[in-house]
This record gives C-alpha cells, sequence and structure tokens, in this order.
C-alpha cells in the first residue's frame, strides 16, 4: 500500500500500462515537453520517449479523430483533453466515430481508445472550462464513462479503460488531482459497473460519483454528529455501465434516496438515476427522490458564488438529506 | 420524386469516338506493369459498379431501400484506380458516396445489395446503409456519413502503420464539400506535421450537393495542401491510367517516405447528388451529356483496351452480361433474406457484450417499455 494522490495515482496506470502493452500511446497537448497541463503526466516523456509520449497541436477534432483512427487498427491511445469542456471541438469524432463506428460495421471494428482528462467546475475559470459532460457522454450507446473520485479507483479504472476494447471516457477532476489516498500495490485492475458504498447508512442513500462523493461524506459526518442520522453514500465509480443492482439494494435498505452530482438537473445523470430507482423500486420508497447538483445555469465566474452557491457542496448536500428526512 | 429508369451509360458494344485514345498515361509505370488480365479485372470492376449501381435504382423507387442513395455513377476510375494499387498495408477510407470503393476492395455485391436492403446478410448486418459499408479484412474502413469526419479517421490509420513499423499507406477520401470542414484542416496539419503515409484524396465531382465549387469553395481545392508544405497532385478521374499513374507515384513517396499529399482527382457524377435529388436546380442536363459523351470513365478505358487489343467485343459483352447478372444474383439474394430481429438491435454496440462473457459489470443498456 502506497499514499499517492489521485495525479500519482493516475500517472502510475498510465505508466504501468506503457511498459505493459507497446500499443499504448500517451496523446494529447502539453502532455509531454510541457509535463502535462496539471502535471499528471509529468516525467513521462523523459521516461518513456517521445514515440510514447506525443504532444499535439491545439486540434482536438484531428487529434482525437486520429486517435480514434489508430484504434482501429490496434494502437490503444490514450488521449488527454486539457479540460473534457474542450470535448464539443471534437464531438462529432466522439459520437458519430468512436460510438457508432462498430454498430454501423456491424461489429467489424473496435475502438479501444481512451479520452481523459479532468471535468469539473469550482476552479472559477468561467462556463467555457468547467463543463461536466457524463451524462452527454453517456447518453451514447458505445462509449463507456467512467467517474472516479479517489485514487486507488483512480488508478484501477485508469488501468481498466486501457486495456477495455470498447471507447473509454475518463472523467477526472482537477480540484481532486492533489488529494492523496491509500493505494494497494500491485497490478490491480477494478471492473467497470462495481459501485461502492463508500459509507454504510440505514436512514437515507446518497448516490453520488466524483467529487461530490468527497461532499457527501463529509455531509453525512455532520448529520452523524448532530442529528444522529446514518447516510449510506453510494459512490458509482462508472455511470456506463451502472451498478443498478447495488443502488436499488441501498435503496430498499434505506427507502431514502438523494443524489448528488455535479450536473445541472436537466436530462442529468441524477435524472436517469432517479427514473431508474422510480421505475423499479417504487415500493421501497418513503419520499420522493431529490436531487442536489449545479444551479441551473453557466458556469458563474464569481469565485464565492460558484463555491458556495452553484456547486454542490456539504452544505448544500446537508439541506437536500434533510429535505428528504422531512 | 419523378420515377427514374435505369439507362445504360456506357455502351458495350459500340465505341464513343470522341474519346481520344491511346491514353498519354499508358506509358507510366504502374500502367506498364498490369498484364493484360489485370488491365480486364480493373475494366470488369467498374463496370460491375456501374450495373450494381443501376441496378439500386429501381430497387429504391419501389420502396425497397431506405434513406438515402448516393450513386458513384460516373466516378468509377477513381475508386477502382486507386484501390488496384493496395498492397496489404494500405488502407481505405471515404465518406458516403462508398459503393464504388466497398466493390473496388473486394467486397462480395451480394453483401452489400442486403445492406441497402437492410437485410441482416448485409456487410454491416443492415445496421450501417448505404453510406456505412466497412471491410476492415480489406482494409477498407468505411462508409461514413458526416462530411469530412473520416478524414482525422483515415489520418489515425496512417499513424498506426507508421508506429507499428509497416510499409503502408492510408488513402483518405473525400468530396470536394469536405474541404472546408474543420477536421480536414486539422487532419492535413497533423499528418504534414508528423510526416504521416496518409493520402488525402479529393474526389472533386464539382458539386458539394447542390451547390457548385464556385459557389462553395475560395481557390483551387488541391492548392490548399501547399499551405501545410504537403505535395498536391491534380489529375483527371475519367482515364483510370491517369488515377493509377499519379496516385502510383503518390503512394510509393507515403509509403517510403511517410510523405503525406493532396491528391485532387477532376471527376463528375451523372446522378444526383442522392437519388432523392431531382437535379434540375443547379446544373443543365447538357453539362451531364458533354462529360458522359467524352470523358465516361467506362468508355474511355474500354476504347484503351480494345486500342490495346485487350478487349474484343466478346470479352466487354460477356463482362456486361456477368456484371447485370451479378446485380441481379444481388437483388434475389436480398430479397431472399431476412431482416434483423429487435433482439439484434443491441448487439454489436459494445465489443465487451459481443463476447460469450462481459468483462464489466453492472447495466450497460437502459431500455424503456418495449
Amino acid at each position: 500500500m502506497a499514499t499517492l494522490t489521485y495525479r500519482e495515482a493516475i500517472r502510475a496506470a498510465l505508466s504501468e500500462e506503457i511498459e505493459r502493452d507497446p500499443n499504448v500511446v500517451i496523446m494529447g497537448e502539453e502532455v509531454a515537453q510541457f509535463n502535462g497541463a496539471y502535471k499528471v503526466t509529468e516525467g513521462m516523456l523523459e521516461k518513456y520517449g517521445p514515440k510514447r509520449i506525443v504532444d499535439t497541436p491545439i486540434s482536438e477534432a484531428g487529434f482525437i479523430g486520429m486517435g480514434i483512427g489508430a484504434s482501429m487498427l490496434g494502437i490503444r491511445p490514450v488521449m488527454e483533453l486539457m479540460f473534457w469542456s474542450f470535448f464539443s471541438v471534437a464531438y462529432d469524432q466522439i459520437v458519430n466515430n468512436a460510438a457508432n463506428v462498430r454498430y454501423m460495421s456491424g461489429g467489424q471494428i473496435a475502438c479501444p481508445i481512451v479520452i481523459r482528462g479532468p471535468a469539473n467546475g469550482g476552479t472559477n475559470v468561467g462556463a467555457t472550462h468547467s463543463h461536466t459532460p457524463e451524462n452527454i457522454l453517456a447518453h451514447h450507446p458505445g462509449l463507456k464513462v467512467v467517474v472516479p473520485s479517489n485514487a486507488a479507483d483512480a488508478k484501477a479504472l485508469m488501468k481498466t479503460a486501457i486495456r477495455d476494447n470498447d471507447p473509454v471516457m475518463f472523467l477526472e477532476n482537477t480540484l481532486l488531482y492533489g488529494i492523496a489516498g491509500e493505494v494497494p500495490d500491485g497490478d490491480i485492475c477494478l471492473p467497470f459497473g462495481r459501485a461502492h458504498i463508500a459509507r454504510e447508512g440505514k436512514d437515507l442513500t446518497i448516490v453520488t460519483y466524483g467529487r461530490c462523493v468527497l461532499h457527501s461524506l463529509a455531509a453525512a459526518e455532520k448529520l452523524k454528529a448532530d442529528k444522529g442520522l446514518d447516510i449510506e453514500v453510494v459512490d458509482l465509480r462508472t455511470i456506463r455501465p451502472l451498478d443498478v443492482d447495488t443502488v436499488l439494494k441501498s435503496v430498499a435498505k434505506t427507502h431514502r434516496v438523494l443524489i448528488v452530482e455535479e450536473q445541472r438537473p436537466f436530462c442529468s445523470v441524477g435524472t436517469m438515476l432517479a427514473a431508474t430507482i422510480q421505475e423499479e423500486a417504487f415500493d421501497e420508497l418513503d419520499a420522493p427522490i431529490l436531487r442536489v447538483g449545479t444551479i441551473d445555469a453557466p458556469a458563474i465566474y464569481a469565485p464565492p458564488v460558484e463555491k458556495n452557491f452553484q456547486l454542490p457542496n456539504p452544505e448544500r448536500v446537508i439541506a437536500g438529506i434533510l429535505k428528504v428526512m422531512r | 420524386m419523378s420515377k427514374q429508369t435505369s439507362a445504360p451509360a456506357a455502351s458495350s458494344t459500340h465505341c464513343a469516338l470522341s474519346v481520344a485514345v491511346p491514353s498519354p498515361h499508358a506509358k507510366a509505370p504502374a500502367n506498364t506493369a498490369l498484364n493484360a488480365e489485370q488491365k480486364i479485372e480493373i475494366y470488369r470492376k467498374m463496370v460491375r459498379i456501374r450495373r450494381f449501381e443501376e441496378r439500386c435504382l429501381p430497387v429504391y423507387n419501389a420502396g425497397k431501400i431506405g434513406g438515402f442513395l448516393h450513386l458513384y455513377i460516373g466516378q468509377e476510375a477513381v475508386a477502382v484506380g486507386a484501390c488496384s494499387l493496395m498492397g496489404k498495408d494500405d488502407h481505405v477510407i471515404t465518406a458516403y458516396r462508398d459503393h464504388g470503393h466497398a466493390i473496388a476492395v473486394g467486397m462480395d455485391t451480394k453483401a452489400l445489395m442486403a445492406e441497402l436492403y437492410g437485410k441482416v446478410t448485409g456487410c454491416s448486418k443492415g445496421k450501417g446503409g448505404s453510406m456505412h459499408y466497412f471491410a476492415p479484412d480489406k482494409n477498407y474502413w468505411g462508409g461514413h456519413g458526416i462530411v469530412g469526419g473520416q478524414i482525422p479517421l483515415g489520418t489515425g490509420l496512417a499513424y498506426a502503420v507508421k508506429y507499428q513499423g509497416k510499409k503502408g499507406a492510408s488513402m483518405a477520401f473525400m468530396g470536394d464539400g469536405a474541404v472546408n470542414q474543420g477536421a480536414v484542416h486539422e487532419a492535413y496539419n497533423l499528418a504534414a506535421l508528423w510526416d504521416l503515409p496518409v493520402l488525402f484524396v479529393i474526389e472533386n465531382n464539382r458539386y458539394s450537393m447542390g451547390t457548385s465549387q464556385e459557389r462553395s469553395s475560395a481557390g483551387e481545392l488541391g492548392k490548399r495542401a501547399e499551405a501545410y508544405g504537403m505535395k498536391c497532385y491534380q489529375c483527371g478521374g475519367h482515364d483510370v491510367y491517369e488515377v493509377r499513374a499519379t496516385l502510383d507515384e503518390a503512394l510509393k513517396r507515403a509509403r517510403e517516405q511517410h510523405k503525406p499529399a493532396v491528391v485532387e482527382i477532376d471527376t463528375y457524377r451523372y446522378r444526383g447528388h442522392s437519388v432523392a435529388d431531382p437535379d434540375k436546380t443547379y446544373r443543365d442536363r447538357k453539362e451531364i451529356e458533354d462529360y458522359r459523351n467524352t470523358k465516361d470513365p467506362i468508355q474511355v478505358f474500354q476504347n484503351q483496351l480494345v486500342h490495346e487489343k485487350v478487349l474484343t467485343p466478346e470479352i466487354i459483352e460477356k463482362i456486361d452480361a456477368d456484371a447485370r447478372a451479378e446485380a441481379e444474383r444481388a437483388v434475389e439474394f436480398s430479397e431472399a433474406s431476412p431482416f434483423p430481429t429487435a433482439d439484434d438491435i443491441q448487439k454489436d454496440v459494445y465489443w465487451e457484450t459481443d463476447q460469450a462473457q462481459r468483462t464489466s459489470e453492472g447495466r450497460i443498456f437502459f431500455n424503456s417499455v418495449k
């Protein structure tokens, strides 16, 4: 067991997979010489050389599309988007080519590409740089969507992503990069679609993922201390595939659900979760399912307003819990 | 839509005399290397494409083919000439006018026709349709519906070939309308920057859907290559020898020196953008007739091979009859084939779920009430 930051854990996964498989290539803007805009790939150019660690021009449609094409011939590109926010300029490549090419060819083509980078608000970079497109990506059959909340999961899920033969969208978080956690040693992969009960409880289920797991755990601890509530926190880890069974099992135990996500409410991941829970566990519910998400507007710049009001935070999660418990 | 009939474009029995023979490109190394059998095979493929597509028309008009049908008639020499140069590590990708390339790489016309019918025996099991033909076993990577979207993919094929140390190249075909798409320019830049063995082949048929080149594109299309430091080749697309001579040189340079290039090929489509295009608003019939009478690629090559004494009237007749019979068999095969089932809808979505055992857990498909 080592203590690694989330950033170091991803770097460890990338490095181990580069060493394991000669077809793995890391590509993206500033990933090589600059050592990564967020230093995820720091030191990798020096260690693995320019064939494996490749700087691209600022040209997302071009290089993401190129990576998809290369993956059809067996290369396993791990493409960094400096921010997932920039996926919009490569959207056609992702949804029409990566997601559809297998289907349109009647299953003749596999597309083992990973597209990774941070997708989060909370860093005062305004509306263009704060998108969280996991709902949009998961909307497209053919894509897999991964949203790790901690260092150990980030490493193990990244290794799975690189070995996966389908296109995997891997959404990280700049506010998690510096957070350290215990990471098991060795060649450990975590299967997609296996949620983690981050905290056990009996009074209410929070379904969440990514950095919102941290907010949810903080809220749960506070309400345990203040009101003696036992909140269960389910960390989804992946959005597609989705561990519906673990969610429903928890709902059957607590009968109350709050969904916490860094998503605007309209057609969010939480929308899908709420629909699924009411379809499949209606009789288990003692209260309406509520959601705590991003306030429905483009990401505001004003730093304290974004942090304290627009995005989910422990205070808003507590308010949400109390509303469901009412 | 008015009923369209299948009119033979090139006569199988007489030569249109307005076409000059011999071809000035007959002596190019790529063409002197061909034996008579190989020349006949090139001719046969062009005729097979045309007869196949002509047979598609009444099927489409009978409502048996859904969606769009973009016919390649008039452009046959481009795909056949290009694909006849492919080695085992060369790859091809194109846009939605993809039937010609499919036949040129050797796909089975029964599976192609069945795909148009949406039948499970189609080359994509009825999941792709006219615009989405693929044969990765023949290094044919589609068949893509979004204008210009396939060009970064073709660049990626070249990246993979080079990365894996193979001596091959990728030919990424596009129409003249695609040159204004940003993804194409991004691909140009990457290919030139990284010396990728890719040829960007512009099949310039003069119209991006119903908008003429003059009304859509500034400057000479191929010359845009020069801004990226790439070589630009320009040639006619009516003489398959010229297509071969030009692409042979460009391909050798790509394979041996990893040099990308843009190849602009002047060609022409006789039919509308798709069969649904009434083709009356943006060009006059005379333009089509003039091209057909002077530059029809099948007639041009037929004349050439008659001149070379490779083709005789008997062989010409047999090739044509065989091509018509083959198209007819493709229709019969398609008619007799079943559609995919409702259960097939969610197959071929993920590699993982097509295997006997899944690698992930949890729910991967999400269904409403069926």
